[in-house]
């Protein structure tokens, strides 16, 4: 039976006059990858930024893991996040901190976890990105590759229900963004969390997604499989693919 | 009933005023979002430092961050103003033959004045403009963004801790400074004369009392405050890009000097009440 983990309803928002979201819907199941494609600027990052709580919606309702957000206190906001997973666009790894400090940090708030506990947390998090001998490295010193994987196995680490991809390929070369790719299909598996990936990366779409939308001028133009997009009537949505 | 007066939208008033005025009315604006802004972002300081739970570690961190590495510059700062201030000062008092005066003038200078605004100038400058890049390059690179989505709230973390520990380092910063600015004051005696440390010292002792103490240093929690408020309203609201965050180091110290000369203005008023 399939369950619904996020459901966003006539989503709205504008900054000035620029109407970035035009009425937005949308629903996705657990364990689903939902790829979200779009021009730049068409107000992708904008949607899941609206569904965290990091950019405030003019209007519509966003239901995340059956709780509707704009009802929750600030308390109750964050510890809804603490389900919920992000991976930046550019990682957002804290500079001033390790690799072990950047996983360790979104585990502080769990005191009941004792020291032991956490750092197998961090080593095995850091195992399943490929990277267990970056621990005691700063973000400084990691390619921009390392410091994706570094970024999702920060998001991996709080065991998310939702994962939510800003263009996670987005300057990596095409090898890397295929094991980037890789890797997110990977997480699917065996985490079992929904994922909204953000992306214009024709083949990062390919490999991790079971569905997509195409969003244009803030509404959602088209959706569909991979399969079924790049062979859509529609030119302007087949040209993404082309 | 209508009273005849009528609101005029932004776009009524914009057409009735010269296009040369409209940059005055977008500064206005500014100004006073400024202060808007600013007063939201304190009250939300006082709400989030009551509430637990406590940073205390990252409280602890920023305090030898801000305190500890500030030590050096503001050493050297001080002994060269102690120093300085004494070579200046000599010629004018031997002029009337106070030279005897020199450590008890230069003791309550810099005790009552010079040692509190200099170091918040310095500190400004050093510990303002850092806190106010830092924050801006967190906010650019989306480090704020990332702390909140982990469910940590980051004006809690990142600025209240920076708040209490500049509050809370500049005073200790300011005695630091006192203390080796005098000392710089006893080598400035001793280069035409012959005074001994014990001798220096009592006679400052014995000319600087409380009332020159206490005011002076209670206002030096009150730059540490506004220093550490205005760098990290800069730095944590910087616009996003490179600019922002030069822009958030640059604005940090010039409105941080400029509180530092208002609140001493303030300060001194209220303590000529008093005293």
């Amino acid at each position: 039976m399939e369950t619904t983990v996020a459901e966003i309803e006539h989503l709205k928002k504008s900054f000035g006059t620029n109407h970035v979201l035009n009425d937005i819907n949308l629903k996705i199941e657990k364990g689903e990858n939902l790829v979200v494609f779009g021009k730049s600027g068409s107000g992708k990052s904008v949607l899941i930024k609206c569904l965290v709580g990091l950019i405030e919606p003019d209007e519509g309702t966003i239901i995340l893991l059956g709780k509707n957000i704009s009802d929750l206190k600030d308390e109750e906001i964050n510890l809804l996040r603490k389900k919920i997973g992000f991976l930046f666009q550019s990682a957002a790894l804290y500079d001033s901190m390790t690799v072990r400090e950047n996983l360790e940090f979104p585990l502080r708030d769990l005191k009941s976890k004792p020291k032991e506990e956490t750092r197998v947390l961090v080593v095995e998090a850091l195992k399943n990105v490929g990277l267990g001998d970056a621990i005691d490295k700063m973000p400084s010193e990691l390619s921009g590759g390392m410091r994706k994987r570094v970024g999702l196995a920060r998001t991996l680490i709080l065991k998310p229900e939702i994962i939510l991809y800003d263009e996670p390929t987005t300057g990596l070369d095409p090898i890397t963004s295929k094991e980037i790719s890789r890797l997110i299909l990977d997480v699917q598996k065996k985490y079992n969390a929904a994922s909204i990936i953000i992306t214009h990366d024709v083949e990062c779409a390919r490999i991790t997604a079971n569905r997509m939308i195409v969003i244009k001028d803030g509404i959602c133009v088209a959706q569909g499989t991979f399969k079924e997009l790049s062979e859509s009537k529609d030119k302007w949505v087949r040209s993404f693919f082309e | 009933m209508s009273t005849g007066l009528k609101i005029m939208d932004n776009a009524t008033l914009e057409s009735v005023i010269e296009p040369s005025d409209h940059s005055y009315i977008k500064a206005l604006k500014g100004f006073f979002e400024e202060i808007a802004g600013l007063t939201v972002f304190t009250l939300r300081f006082f709400k989030e430092a009551v509430k637990p739970p406590y940073e205390f570690n990252e409280l602890a961190r920023q305090s030898y961050l801000i305190g500890y590495k500030s030590f050096p510059l503001v050493a050297v700062t001080g002994f060269i103003m102690g120093l300085v201030l004494t070579i200046q000062s000599r010629p004018t008092l031997a002029e009337f033959g106070a030279e005897s005066w020199l450590p008890a003038m230069v003791g309550v200078s810099i005790i009552r004045e010079i040692g509190p605004v200099i170091t918040a100038l310095i500190f400004t400058g050093k510990v303002g403009s850092g806190i106010g890049a830092e924050l801006a390059s967190m906010k650019v690179t989306e480090q704020i963004d990332a702390m909140e989505v982990s469910g940590i709230n980051p004006f809690k973390y990142l600025v209240v801790t920076r708040i209490v520990a500049t509050t809370l380092m500049l005073p200790v910063l300011v005695i630091v400074t006192d203390v080796i600015s005098l000392y710089g004051s006893y080598i400035g005696v001793n280069l035409k004369g012959d005074v001994s440390l014990h001798l220096f010292f009592l006679q400052v002792i014995e000319k600087v009392s409380f009332s020159d103490i206490f005011p002076a240093l209670i206002k030096t929690f009150f730059f540490g405050f506004v220093i550490g408020l205005i760098s990290c309203y800069k730095g944590y609201n910087a616009n996003k890009g490179t600019e922002g965050v030069g822009e958030a180091a640059n604005s940090a110290v010039v409105f941080g000097s400029l509180a530092v000369f208002i609140f001493d203005m303030i300060a001194v008023q209220i303590t000529s009440l008093f005293i």
